[in-house]
């Protein structure tokens, strides 16, 4: 049943103006939602701004083997998702899918991911995709540069990345030009569910909306419950290093290394708890020094410009959260930990659901957070 | 000096300029184990840049002012400090751990205390072509005169404000060098805001030292006022100045242009370890919040000299005496020797003060040069991001500095800031019609100068680290 | 371009920058030296290939960034001359050398 239209003319509120949040946005209003999206201010926590901009494929849905395919399907997206935003906004974020790879700088380390990948592909329902471990001489006919410990590793052909700024700037400019409504510095700390209406309060305002989509990373932990559904999130904080500029050497993405379009290097995945976003730790950043010289020596002497530290969006058993709410019908809930990889099945499968009023079990249903339920 | 590097200290001064050399000198002398560390081959920071190398320090060329540097060296070496110059501080952490690069190396020492005394900056003065070969600030001619003795050749024009424009200026004058003209940019209404102030002013010793150089200056120098619309022109280097001054449209041909605005306290490495900061309304700059004896929002560290806020390198002296009068209370207690008493330190400290509002307020840079109003000017040097490029990421929703980082890479350059930072936050203040306070500043993290990844893989690990990153 | 004042000391430190001969002062930065010497612009930047000149010559400007002895960004001034150097401007990005 349809909504009654609201007094305020919004069809759709989406909470959160990080990747997953932009976007949901982009596609409702593909959709012909009228969409306003509340974001915080520039203070914010983010944890989008510290993504590593990988749209990756291998290791996906050890646990869930319905992951493997819903990241699939998104990554097979991605290209014409690209050429959309490009189409929509002259910005090009830099889409390559050249394939990536693990490396493992031991045996030790080769054999642990040979045993996951064969883990991963031996789960009944697990739909086959390409991964293949690869050796030391395979290596090299893709990987220049190859550090002398570096063993061999994993391959997929379907990994790739994008420059994931430009991805931000061209969701705000493509939203900017379809009319989406968005409202910085309103983080919510209402929300309301009366006679088919949603009423959200803000700092600064009261807003309505026929339908509402919690998309506010770890923060939805505390806003799910408000139209009763529940987001169980651990945030795991991750740690990222950036060279200067270089001439290109990496085309391919490495699962822990890249070099993006600008020439710039970024090293990343680290892990640990606790929520603290400003706090660089020294001996992880060593850690993950020394593992990326040993993978690229000629690293070693470019100058290291910044370091981040970012909180990842991380629901308790790291599988996306997709649900709906049955005390609040209208209320969506959409958390992931991968924002960039299934930003196209964002954009244009979970938005086209959401713009019906419905998530499509059959696709879908395995994410909602009932599977936290104990039984 | 020793050359061994220990790894713990009482006190760690960051800087070696007026404030650092004061400071460090304080706690050495009342037995604190003190290291200044500074990131140029040899001390004095910037207004004293190269006063024990110079080649030009028998000359008249100078001033006087300048010999000071040399008894604070002085008096650091009689202290007992260690000065460790050539050494880049590229972290400090809220535990007072410092991480620094020497001779390629990374190392980490810790200190019981820590004083950034990183002083100031010059105002970044974003005019059309200004990142062209042969515009330069004038504080970089000024370095290339005193360290290296080396003078501007052909048509130069100086443009801007502020005393350290008119002291390079007469120094030129005295090495014999000419200046083509100074496009003066101090707005008129400056004068009405400042004249209150004079009397406090008049009385203080830079007075009439400042009036006399103004009028040696102005006796042999085409001045022309109240210039605005200053571009400079030219492809591959500046081949000319454009601007407007008393109603008409003028060009210069120009071979070396410098540009002055102005100081603002270099806060990188205090907004690192996240010490607060405050915008200040006058001063147009981000201070760090700290009381008299420059202690800030962290414990253990103080700021002194220019970096805690712009007030010239007399009072950055007194301050950093100030700052490690009450360290040595801290850790050591008793007096000092040779010191005066911190009662008396901040009663002259309060009388400067006062007359600092005159200049403050006289040389207040102009809005125009401050926020360009030509979409097309350089904003981030780094990046190569415009004025217009900003200001249409405002108005597709861009809040702030560290969202525009994202929209735009403005500002994930390696100068991390130091030259547009200003800018963007008053552009985009202005853009969105709040205060600067409400739009802040670019989050800034270690490293803040640049280190080799080699470096930060030496330095110490635990396994607690190993695990966090190598796990299955 | 900038010219040594009578006054100074004979310069005595003999490097190389793009392969020319130069001459320079004991306690001269590599910045110094180069603009010393007459070069114009001491890099072209990575982003757009625009020339570039040292700025501040405090070393928070990164624009003067050479290739000093085969390690290129180094920023010039802070870096002092030695007998010998061999300086290269520093096209664009980086060259990933070991």
């Amino acid at each position: 049943m349809k909504p009654p239209a609201t007094r305020t003319g919004f069809d759709v509120a989406v909470i959160g103006g990080g990747l997953v949040g932009s976007a949901l946005s982009f596609g409702l209003a593909r959709a012909g939602q009228r969409v306003v999206l509340l974001d915080e201010g520039d203070a914010a926590v983010r944890a989008s701004r510290a993504n590593f901009a990988l749209v990756w494929v291998q290791s996906k849905g050890l646990g869930l083997p319905e992951y493997a395919g819903w990241t699939i399907r998104s990554s097979n997206a991605w290209g014409e998702f690209a050429a959309l935003l490009k189409s929509e906004t002259g910005l090009d974020v830099g889409f390559e899918r050249p394939g990536g790879f693990h490396l493992a700088l031991s045996e030790a380390e080769l054999e642990r991911r040979a045993l996951q990948l064969k883990r991963l592909h031996n789960q009944p329902g697990i739909v086959t995709y390409e991964t293949e471990i690869v050796d030391r001489k395979r290596l090299e006919l893709s990987l220049s540069g190859l550090g002398r410990d570096v063993v061999g590793g994993s391959f997929c052909p379907l990994d790739g990345h994008c420059n994931s700024l430009r991805l931000h700037h061209a969701l705000h400019t493509a939203l900017f030009n379809r009319g989406v409504r968005y409202l910085a510095s309103h983080k919510v700390e209402d929300i309301a569910y009366n006679a088919g209406e949603f009423a959200l309060r803000t700092g600064q305002r009261e807003l309505r909306a026929g339908k509402i989509v919690i998309a506010a990373g770890n923060a939805s932990m505390q806003l799910a419950p408000l139209v009763g559904l529940v987001a169980p999130m651990k945030p795991n904080r991750g740690q990222i290093i950036v060279t200067e500029r270089v001439q290109p050497f990496l085309r391919h993405p490495i699962v822990t290394l890249r070099q993006t379009d600008e020439g710039t290097i970024m090293i990343g995945d680290s892990q640990l708890d606790g929520i603290d976003p400003d706090e660089v730790t020294m001996p992880i950043i060593s850690v993950m020094a020394a593992r990326a010289i040993r993978m690229f020596p000629i690293l070693a002497r470019l100058n290291v410009v910044r370091t981040w530290s970012g909180i990842r969006v991380m629901t308790h058993d790291g599988f996306p959260i997709y649900d709906q709410s049955e005390t609040c019908p209208g209320a969506f809930l959409v958390c992931c930990h991968s924002g960039v990889t299934l930003a196209a099945n964002h954009a244009f499968t979970l938005a086209s659901m959401i713009s019906r009023g419905r998530l499509d079990a059959d696709s879908v249903g395995v994410f909602s957070a009932r599977r936290f339920d104990v039984r | 000096m020793s050359n061994a590097l220990k790894t713990r200290y009482d006190v760690a001064v960051i800087g070696a300029g007026p404030a650092g050399l004061a400071a460090a000198a304080v706690t050495a002398r009342a037995g604190l184990e003190t290291i200044v560390l500074d990131e140029n081959p040899s001390p004095g920071g910037q207004v004293y840049r190269a006063v024990t190398t110079s080649p030009l320090h028998a000359t008249k060329v100078l001033g006087d002012d300048y010999r000071r540097g040399l008894d604070l060296v002085r008096e650091l070496e009689r202290s007992g400090a260690q000065l460790v110059s050539a050494t880049t501080v590229w972290s400090v952490s809220r535990e007072l751990e410092v991480g620094i690069s020497r001779h390629g190396r990374a190392q980490l020492l810790s200190a019981r205390r820590i004083v950034l005394a990183t002083g100031a900056l010059e105002r970044p003065f974003p005019i059309p072509g200004w990142t062209l070969p042969g515009v330069m600030t004038v504080g970089a001619a000024q370095t290339l005169l005193k360290s290296s003795g080396l003078v501007p050749q052909g048509s130069v024009v100086l443009a801007g404000l502020g005393p350290l424009l008119w002291l390079y200026a007469a120094q030129l004058l005295n090495a014999g060098a000419s200046i083509n003209a100074i496009l003066e940019t101090t707005p008129r209404r400056n004068l009405l805001s400042a004249v209150p102030y004079a009397p406090a002013f008049l009385l203080s010793p830079y007075f009439s030292k400042g009036l006399a150089l103004l009028a040696r200056v102005r006796r042999r120098v085409r001045i022309l006022p109240g210039a605005t619309r200053i571009a400079a022109v030219g492809d591959s280097q500046i081949q000319a100045v454009r601007f407007v001054a008393r109603g008409r449209e003028i060009r210069l041909p120009v071979d070396n242009l410098l540009l002055h605005q102005g100081v603002a306290p270099n806060v990188n490495l205090a907004m690192s370890i996240g010490v607060e900061h405050r915008w200040d309304a006058l001063q147009l700059c981000w201070r760090p919040i700290a009381d008299e004896f420059g202690r800030t929002s962290i414990p253990g560290i103080a700021v002194a000299g220019d970096g805690a806020g712009i007030c010239g390198a007399w009072a950055a002296e007194q301050r950093g005496r100030l700052a490690g009068l009450r360290i040595v209370n801290d850790l050591a207690g008793g007096r000092v020797a040779e010191a005066p008493s911190e009662q008396s330190l901040r009663q002259s400290l309060r009388r400067w003060q006062i007359g600092r509002g005159f200049l403050d307020r006289l040389y207040q840079p102009a809005a125009q040069f401050r926020v360009p109003e030509d979409d097309a000017v350089i904003v981030c040097r780094c990046e190569e991001v415009t004025a217009g490029q900003v200001r249409h990421a405002v108005r597709i929703g861009c809040e702030g500095p560290n969202q525009l980082k994202s929209f735009l890479r403005c500002g994930m350059g390696p100068c991390q800031g130091r030259l547009c930072g200003l800018t963007v936050t008053e552009l985009m203040a202005a853009e969105r019609r709040v205060a600067p306070q409400a739009v802040g500043y670019y989050r800034l993290r270690p490293p803040v100068k640049p280190i080799t990844l080699a470096e930060l893989a030496s330095l110490p690990r635990s396994d607690a680290a190993e695990s966090a990153v190598v796990r299955e | 371009m900038f010219a040594r004042l009578a006054a100074v000391d004979e310069t005595s430190v003999s490097l190389r920058i793009d392969g020319e001969p130069i001459e320079a002062r004991p306690g001269d930065t590599v910045a110094a030296a180069l603009l010393a010497a007459g070069f114009q612009h001491c890099r072209t930047s990575a982003v757009s290939g625009a020339l570039r000149a040292p700025y501040c010559m405090m070393g928070v400007c990164f624009d003067c960034l050479v290739n000093i002895d085969g390690v290129g960004n180094r920023q010039s001034c802070l870096v002092p001359v030695r007998e010998g150097m061999k300086v290269e401007l520093q096209r664009g990005k980086r060259a990933p050398v070991a």
